[in-house]
């Protein structure tokens, strides 16, 4: 085959795959986190049981998600020296300070207090309980900023001179503030937290339909349904201003991401299509007219460009690109419509009793984390053939590797991984299958609230 | 005027030693973790690491993300030179890290997480071992990249310190064991300290042969005159702390053992790192050829000289936390 022929090929997937595995546990730890926070403050300004019963369910959930990300994150900080060596030396100087800034202001922070966050109850008070929660979510937060911050210079680079073939540093602000950064760490936050209001919603629809720990799944679908109508049309804003930026900085994708072949002013929405790249046209198209220029230029006989712009080695793959798109925006298009609908259930009193609804939580539970992955293949596989946009190539960034050695490594990331993934899944659900039932006698309940026989009694009924 | 180069360096090797070290032991009782005398003390050994392992191998990142962050030009020699066994690592340590999570949420599967954790800390070890190994014998680098084969880190003395690794953490291990439990697991690990102790002096022994042997530069760092007198004490208070931990054993000390072996791995690394220091590539790369330049190494040394001692202080404050032997309390959730 020819793939296993090409170290560029390899490399992208065995990148891609490691990425996009890992994005999922960082997604959920980014929004779970905080929201442990608020349950943690919610518990110790009320002492309302529910909010200690979902703490301690869902830091068991973060706690697996966490050891996960963990150990899939290494791969890639090792991955842009095995696999894209003449980018590590090339854009290292920028690139490298980024992430060494992540390694000692995030991974640390969240490495060393995670362990107090669920091992700590019984051996620190409530105050430094707090503490250590919000120490994670801090962690979480800025590996967030300073991942992105790097990865938004490679979309939209500044701030540099390229002096022998090295890239130096010229104004670290304009490097941290490139142009596409502000876009893309609101974007994705927000996309973190949906998503994980999403998980929430989800198994606690379960709990409802099944009858398990009614009060604290209801507070729960309540909060997250609550944070998801907030969050969902601001989502789809955010989404806007960042395509927007996009098609200033990187037109080519944007052409991609509309299925566009040529410049036209009043561009159509195209709802669906199977972009033909040999004849460069789309078929089976569905379009609104001069949607995509009102989209994007705000007025419906603006000018947007066209793949014809740019020449066919300068165009990204397009079929992932389109797809990807579409099934992001469809998503969050749905995520709104739940969100509606909760609000109206919420007025009609019905949030809690229609089993319909709670049935169509249940089935939403992975799709934020779905829409997520989709919106990263489409700015990462958008960004192609530039790893740095204008200055620096894939096929040419890559190191002197064999490319059979990177096929058994490609391979042996697919196993482990889909190991991992099963083994979450196994586990979790058998978390949730338990629902807020915990067992009696648990020590660090009883230490934890100080109030050890109303609480076990409570936990007992719940 | 302060050579920044050198402080970057400088505190990349204090990181790794400080992995070597906390990580060491974490993994070093992966590594005995099977010949645990029963069920309680294989959960007592495992309570001893929960809360700390992240925090340890974090600096495992830190040293892979500064190397790149002050050091690109190493960064991207080294790592395609090491493909293969950065794979084998970090394919154990993901068996090792996730086996910490799933086996405290089910009885009836541990078994699987207990081999899964046992194999991830030895494979772990093994090809941290090979890694060095090779780094000492170098590689081939031409135009500022590797030009070796995918084979060059395997050699007859990388899979020796691969070995030499893997007995090594057992030893710091076996020794935090002693510190941390109490009755029988500490007696077992008495046990199996005293010939981990003595395969871990016969590694060190012929590693510290083989770099004077192969390089008569090295040699000569270290035999010339008057450099031979002045550091005699690295090998003598070696011997010294080898033999204490044979010593503190027959004594019934919990914390000596632990201490005395972490001052051979720290003395080990100075020994190491006179005989190689500057070179970061063997007689052929220095730390100037191959750092940054100098607008990214003044971040990265900003940002060290800030957070690096903060970094320090609470890691101290989560060890404090759970200092002491190993509770009943301190079982999972």
């Amino acid at each position: 085959m020819e793939i296993l022929n090409s170290v560029e090929l390899l490399s992208r997937i065995q990148f891609a795959f490691t990425v996009s595995f890992h994005i999922i546990w960082p997604t959920i730890n980014i929004g779970l986190g905080l929201f442990l926070l608020i349950l943690e403050i919610s518990w110790l300004k009320t002492k309302k049981i529910e909010y200690l019963n979902l703490y301690k369910f869902w830091v068991k959930i973060f706690a697996l998600a966490f050891g996960i990300g963990v150990v899939t994150g290494i791969p890639l900080s090792y991955q842009f020296g095995t696999n894209f060596s003449i980018f590590s030396n090339m854009a290292g100087p920028i690139i490298g300070p980024l992430l060494g800034i992540e390694v000692m202001t995030a991974f640390f922070l969240e490495a060393a207090f995670i362990g107090v966050m669920i091992f700590g109850w019984n051996r620190v008070p409530k105050s430094v309980h707090l503490f250590a929660t919000i120490f994670v979510v801090l962690g979480t937060h800025n590996s967030a900023f300073w991942v992105i911050a790097a990865n938004s210079w490679m979309h939209t680079p500044q701030g540099f001179e390229i002096i022998d073939g090295i890239i130096h540093a010229k104004s670290w602000t304009e490097i941290i503030l490139n142009p596409s950064f502000p876009y893309r760490l609101a974007h994705m936050l927000t996309a973190s937290y949906i998503s994980v209001s999403l998980l929430i919603a989800g198994v606690s629809a379960y709990f409802l339909i099944k009858k398990i720990s009614i009060e604290t799944a209801k507070k729960g679908l309540s909060v997250s349904l609550l944070v998801l109508s907030f969050l969902a049309p601001l989502q789809i804003f955010l989404g806007d201003l960042h395509g927007l930026n996009t098609k200033e900085y990187q037109p080519a994708k944007i052409a991609a991401m509309e299925g566009l072949w040529n410049t036209q002013k009043g561009a159509p929405l195209v709802l669906f299509a199977i972009p033909d790249e040999e004849n460069e046209k789309n078929k089976y198209e569905i379009k609104i007219p001069k949607l995509a220029s009102f989209i994007l230029t705000h007025d419906f006989d603006g000018e947007v460009k066209g793949l014809n712009e740019f020449k066919k080695e300068e165009r990204p793959p397009i079929l992932p690109v389109f797809f990807a798109f579409r099934t992001m925006v469809g998503l969050g298009v749905l995520f709104f419509l739940i969100a509606f609908t909760g609000i109206i259930l919420r007025f009609r009193k019905k949030l809690y009793s229609n089993h319909i609804f709670h049935k169509l939580c249940m089935i939403c539970t992975p799709l934020g984390l779905v829409a997520t992955i989709s919106g990263w293949w489409v700015t990462e596989i958008g960004r192609q053939p530039w790893l740095i946009h204008g200055v620096l190539k894939t096929k040419d960034a890559l190191s002197p590797v064999k490319p059979e050695v990177i096929s058994i490594s490609l391979l042996s990331f697919i196993f482990v991984y889909c190991l991992l993934g099963i083994s979450f899944l196994y586990y979790a659900s058998r978390l949730v299958k338990k629902g807020y039932n915990f067992e009696k006698n648990e020590d660090w309940l009883k230490v934890a609230t100080h109030t050890t026989h109303l609480t076990t009694k409570n936990s007992k009924n719940d | 005027m302060i050579d920044i180069t050198v402080i970057c360096a400088l505190l990349i090797v204090l990181g790794i030693i400080l992995y070597v070290i906390l990580d060491g032991f974490d993994l070093g009782v992966g590594i005995i973790f099977p010949f645990a005398p029963d069920e309680a003390s294989k959960n007592k050994m495992m309570s001893s690491i929960a809360p700390v392992w992240d925090g340890n191998e974090t600096w495992l990142i830190y040293g892979g993300g500064i190397l790149f962050a002050a050091f690109p030009i190493a960064y991207s020699i080294l790592l395609p030179a090491l493909y293969i066994p950065l794979m084998l690592l970090i394919f154990a340590l993901i068996f090792r890290g996730v086996a910490f999570e799933f086996r405290m949420k089910e009885k009836k599967s541990r078994w699987i997480w207990d081999y899964s954790f046992t194999f991830g800390s030895t494979l772990a070890a093994f090809s941290q071992g090979l890694i060095l190994g090779s780094l000492i014998e170098g590689f081939e680098v031409e135009n500022m990249q590797f030009s070796g084969g995918s084979f060059d880190w395997l050699t007859s003395f990388s899979i020796t310190t691969g070995f030499g690794v893997v007995f090594g953490y057992a030893l710091l291990g076996a020794s935090w064991v002693i510190l941390k439990t109490e009755n029988q697991t500490k007696e077992w690990a008495k046990n199996i300290t005293k010939p981990l102790n003595f395969i871990l002096g016969l590694f060190v022994m012929m590693v510290s042969l083989k770099t004077p042997l192969q390089y008569p530069e090295i040699a000569d760092k270290w035999f010339s005159f008057p450099n031979f007198f002045l550091l005699l004490p690295i090998p003598l208070i070696t011997f010294f702390c080898w033999l204490k931990i044979f010593d503190s054993l027959s004594k019934g000390r919990d914390l000596q053992p632990f201490i005395f072996t972490v001052a051979i791995f720290i003395l080990s690394f100075v020994g190491l790192g006179y005989s190689l220091w500057p070179y970061i590539i063997v007689n052929n790369l220095t730390i100037w050829d191959l750092a940054a330049p100098a607008k990214s190494l003044q971040l990265v040394f900003i940002t060290l000289m800030i957070s690096f001692p903060i970094v320090l202080g609470y890691t101290l404050f989560v060890y404090k936390l759970f200092k002491g032997k190993v509770l009943e309390k301190d079982s999972y959730y």
